[in-house]
């Protein structure tokens, strides 16, 4: 129960950051991507399932408000929780070289998506443009955020962990 | 989680359930099938409240960052002002001269039903589209304040963009720079149509693109775009923007180049939106 609203509060605070206060100081024109970022975050320290339902609910959001097509980012985001899944057995302490890795590697596998989907459909085909011009800045900046809340989110994470366990022991729970 | 025990479906399952919405709504909404209008208002009027204060939160952050300033960098500043005004004194008395010539122009093309004579709603923008692809926005007005689909949205510059999407008390706008805006203007002097288009790979330098420009006489850089009469969704005679460059497509008869917007995209804040809506008798799109 907790863990879900926390999470909730997470994913909500995550959009609000990226939709109205980092277009507000943002360089270069660019927002991170910090809900990709969460959810991915989360699929790798909670493995498969809760990335997945995680991902699926942060896309959900944003094609409930910002979606030309309803259904898009949820699946994408969904998928990109699912993939992260699978490194759930790597995940163990406070390393944050591999969530790094992955947020960027996530984040271009998304930016690729969304430009097949959104823009080579409609015949734009300068990809070397869109690379450099929104897909890398977007990458290099989003894991720069991972670099900055990673080890806030880890915190998170552990303290819903502790309160998990201590739930199943004690009796009254 | 000894509740879910009973029943509860293994990962791939519930990976497959999840994918079958996820596409059963993307084929909805391409086909237009079923409106997801109620969730998306539903999901706007929860978080409005939210992101009206951060934005709040963020101008006095911004005022305060600009208080912060050191002195020398406001001497310096003011020097430059100062400068300025004078510059911009002489740009009064261009711009004189540019309203008479703009009065007997609108005159000339019909132009009769200036568009400050609209009624408006003022709104401010209070989130922008979490994406780096698209440029849509929120604005803190809906349906409850005259606000509805397909409304015009200009700040004092020009035109700023279209609604796309309203709520109750919120609403959403493609501005005239995103990738899938559309608008169809013309010459100011010489009445030429043309399909003014948002292109990403131009917002960088701040520009839109415009093509189609089937016209014998010589367009030149500085020449003013605004919307057309032809227009299906646009009220006519909003300022779009100047022509920047023009060339000659390779079939000799039509123009393309680019445009410098009236409107400072960046750094929007209040927008108007004309509630009157362009009448066109027939159907949209």
């Amino acid at each position: 129960m907790l863990t879900a609203f926390v999470t909730v509060l997470v994913v909500l605070a995550a959009f609000l950051l990226q939709s109205s206060v980092f277009p507000a100081i943002t360089l270069l024109d660019i927002t991170p991507n910090v809900l990709l970022m969460v959810t991915v975050c989360f699929g790798f320290m909670r493995g498969k399932r809760f990335g997945m339902l995680l991902g699926f609910f942060c896309g959900l959001l944003i094609d409930a408000f910002f979606g030309p097509i309803l259904g898009f980012n949820a699946f994408v985001y969904m998928l990109i929780g699912y993939c992260n899944g699978y490194f759930y057995k790597v995940f163990f302490d406070e390393e944050i070289k591999v969530p790094m890795l992955l947020v960027a590697v996530s984040d271009l596998i998304y930016s690729i998506l969304f430009y097949i989907a959104q823009f080579a459909i409609r015949m734009r085909f300068a990809f070397s443009e869109y690379l450099l011009r929104v897909i890398l800045p977007e990458c290099i900046y989003t894991v720069v955020l991972t670099l900055l809340l990673y080890r806030l989110l880890y915190r998170i994470d552990k303290l819903l962990y502790d309160n998990e366990l201590e739930g199943q022991k004690s009796p009254w729970l | 989680m000894r509740k879910r025990n009973r029943f509860r479906l293994k990962n791939n399952q519930l990976l497959a359930v999840l994918t079958f919405f996820c596409i059963a709504a993307i084929v909805l909404t391409l086909t237009e099938r079923v409106t997801f209008d109620p969730i998306k208002n539903g999901a706007g009027s929860i978080l409005r409240p939210f992101q009206t204060g951060i934005n709040r939160l963020g101008t006095i952050l911004t005022d305060t960052r600009e208080t912060a300033r050191n002195k020398e960098e406001l001497i310096a500043e003011n020097e430059e002002l100062l400068q300025q005004i004078e510059e911009l004194k002489e740009q009064v008395t261009l711009k004189e001269e540019d309203e008479q010539e703009l009065e007997r122009l609108r005159e000339l093309y019909d132009l009769d039903q200036n568009y400050s004579e609209y009624t408006k709603v003022a709104a401010q923008v209070i989130s922008k589209d979490p994406s780096n692809w698209f440029d849509s926005f929120i604005i803190n007005r809906g349906t409850e304040d005259g606000v509805d689909v397909n409304m015009n949205v200009i700040t004092s510059g020009g035109l700023v963009g279209i609604v796309i999407e309203a709520g109750s008390h919120w609403a959403s706008v493609r501005s005239v720079i995103d990738d899938n805006s559309n608008v169809s203007g013309m010459t100011m002097s010489t009445a030429d149509n043309c399909i003014v288009s948002g292109d990403l790979t131009l917002k960088d330098d701040g520009k839109l693109s415009f093509s189609q420009m089937n016209t014998e006489n010589e367009i030149r850089s500085g020449e003013k775009i605004i919307t057309s009469n032809i227009s299906d969704k646009y009220l006519p005679g909003i300022l779009i923007g100047t022509i920047d460059e023009v060339t000659e497509d390779s079939n000799h008869l039509t123009k393309t180049g680019t445009i410098i917007p009236a409107v400072d995209f960046r750094h929007i804040q209040e927008v108007l939106v004309i509630t009157t809506q362009k009448e066109t008798g027939g159907g949209e799109d």
